[in-house]
């Protein structure tokens, strides 16, 4: 399938000196959700930026659906839709006004029934005669996300979404997304907070210092990069490890009464079966025995620490 | 052309208009009525006529200018501030409008208002002082050139302006003061030889002398040169905004 969205080379260095990017590429799909995931300052919002014509680029294209975000503009942007992070909105305007002239200004003639449409999906319908001021940090959200919606954009950009927003409201709000992509939408979202990038995306992209350190399939991601730790809970505590037991690098926790393997769940062998032979060779006997897959959390932690 | 986009700029700072009555046309025809009170009525009664027509009625096209001037700047110079300001200017940069749709909808609607506005205070000043207008497609077109050169020098100082008191300095200093001192309330022959001269530089006197012989057929300098002059004024601008607009928006990182 061709990519929607394609990202070459794109770079950006501001009039500060400060290298925001580092030549990032990027393609994608139709109809997927993709979550950058980056800490703060890593790029994010920039690259967002670029392709919605904040930001002019330093250098490289972005191609929306054939057309050039910069050649092409009007074609490219007609078909986006922007949801900034921060709640700039329209204070002294009613939502219904707001949204209709979102709708305009992306080119679209008037459609009451549409806009009606949007309102009711992000649940603003009943506040649609309500000043924007008066209304909650969330349904602010709301309205920016309804703002982006009513010209019927292909692709969606969703910078932070969540951020701010309580656990509920998340909740709500990740609802919403995959209801719009089940609509055909396109949805890139940033976000710092890895729990939504795992619970939302098909795929993740890692963004660090502005430059785009891995893009993969959410899946594939944690299988591959997940490690696997084997925790096993003991009669009783040991001081310390045996001599015996060096050899498979184990950790002693709780005071010695755990010992936690870790271990790669792709590799050809686990060493659990030798593990476990060699423990019950030593006479060390255990009550319990779990084990967990390392979060999203944990490989960007690692990801981003092995690149300082 | 996105006309859609023009409309939905235009309408929104229309209805910005609406929403704002008291400050956008009550508190300017306010302050009309008020010269003419002190100037019309209280002082104007011990002033001569000028060129044959009543002190009264010879501060009515000034006043109008004064208006017309400091509205247009205003108005639009606070229409593209205002949004960059507190952000919303993201959904204007991230639409599929050219710069030159952006000037054309935020600038119309500003002229648009001060030349509202210009024919309410002409409305008011008729109920104070007998008026007539001798050339009223003159008076047209002189209101039109004005109101559009001026907001367009206001749009241009709101994308120039990065703060509250920049976007107030160019109003306050310069335009203010070359108003009153640009024959709103006097006739440049009343000057003294030098600063006769010396306003002449003074391209407010240009507007005012113009919009003055359309009211009455008498004027300071000769109408032809008013009319190149604000012709001239709405080049510099249109220039400038070109120049801008070639230089990147001032708008985007």
């Amino acid at each position: 399938m061709a990519p929607i969205l394609k990202i070459s080379g794109l770079s950006k260095v501001y009039d500060s000196g400060f290298t925001a990017l580092k030549s990032v590429d990027l393609e994608i799909d139709k109809g997927e959700i993709f979550a950058l995931l980056g800490p703060n300052g890593a790029g994010k919002t920039t690259l967002i930026s670029i392709i919605c014509g904040l930001v002019s680029p330093s250098g490289g294209t972005v191609v929306a659906d054939g057309h050039d975000v910069i050649r092409d503009y009007r074609a490219a942007r007609a078909m986006i839709g922007l949801v900034p992070q921060e709640l700039t909105t329209d204070s002294f305007e009613t939502v219904w006004a707001t949204v209709s002239f979102s709708r305009g200004l992306f080119g679209k003639p008037k459609n009451p029934a549409h806009i009606e449409k949007v309102l009711k999906a992000l649940s603003l319908y009943d506040k649609r005669d309500s000043k924007v001021m008066t209304l909650s940090g969330g349904m602010k959200r709301r309205v920016l996300i309804a703002k982006a919606l009513a010209h019927e954009p292909e692709i969606l950009f969703l910078d932070e979404p969540t951020a701010g927003v309580d656990v509920e409201l998340r909740r709500d709000m990740w609802n919403v997304v995959r209801e719009l992509r089940d609509g055909g939408v396109t949805i890139i979202l940033t976000t710092h907070y890895i729990e939504e990038a795992e619970e939302m995306a098909d795929r993740v992209g890692i963004i660090n210092k502005g430059e785009l350190m891995l893009v993969e399939d959410k899946a594939e991601l944690m299988r591959k990069l997940g490690r696997k730790q084997l925790r096993l809970t003991l009669h009783e505590p040991l001081g310390a490890l045996p001599e015996a037991l060096a050899d498979h690098g184990l950790e002693l926790g709780k005071d010695g009464t755990e010992i936690v393997y870790t271990y790669d769940s792709q590799g050809e062998r686990t060493g659990i079966t030798t593990l476990l032979s060699d423990l019950s060779q030593n006479g060390i006997r255990f009550k319990d025995l779990d084990t967990s897959q390392s979060t999203l959390e944990e490989i960007f932690v690692n990801l981003v620490r092995n690149q300082q | 052309m996105n006309f859609h986009a023009v409309r939905a700029i235009y309408v929104y700072e229309m209805a910005r208009a609406f929403r704002t009555l008291l400050q956008s046309v009550v508190s300017p025809v306010i302050s009309t009525s008020l010269y003419f009170v002190v100037f019309g009525a209280a002082i104007g009664s011990r002033i001569d006529e000028i060129n044959g027509v009543s002190y009264g009625a010879f501060i009515v096209p000034g006043l109008i200018m004064l208006s017309l001037l400091t509205q247009s700047l205003t108005n639009a110079s606070f229409g593209i501030y205002f949004p960059k300001f507190v952000g919303t200017i993201y959904e204007v940069l991230s639409a599929p409008v050219s710069f030159i749709e952006v000037v054309i909808a935020y600038v119309g609607a500003a002229a648009t208002k001060s030349i509202i506005l210009g024919l309410i205070i002409l409305g008011t000043a008729s109920l104070f002082v007998p008026l007539r207008i001798e050339h009223p497609f003159v008076m047209l077109t002189f209101l039109v050139l004005t109101a559009l050169t001026f907001s367009l020098f206001g749009f241009i100082i709101g994308i120039w302006a990065d703060s509250f008191e920049k976007l107030q300095l160019v109003p306050l200093l310069i335009i203010t003061p070359l108003t009153f001192l640009g024959g709103s309330f006097y006739s440049i022959d009343m000057l003294p030889p030098f600063w006769r001269t010396a306003t002449l530089f003074n391209p407010v006197v240009y507007l005012v002398s113009g919009f003055r012989w359309s009211f009455y057929g008498v004027s300071d300098v000769s109408v032809w040169i008013s009319l190149a002059m604000t012709g001239l004024f709405l080049a510099i601008c249109l220039t400038a905004i070109w120049w801008i607009f070639h230089t990147g928006w001032r708008l985007k990182s």
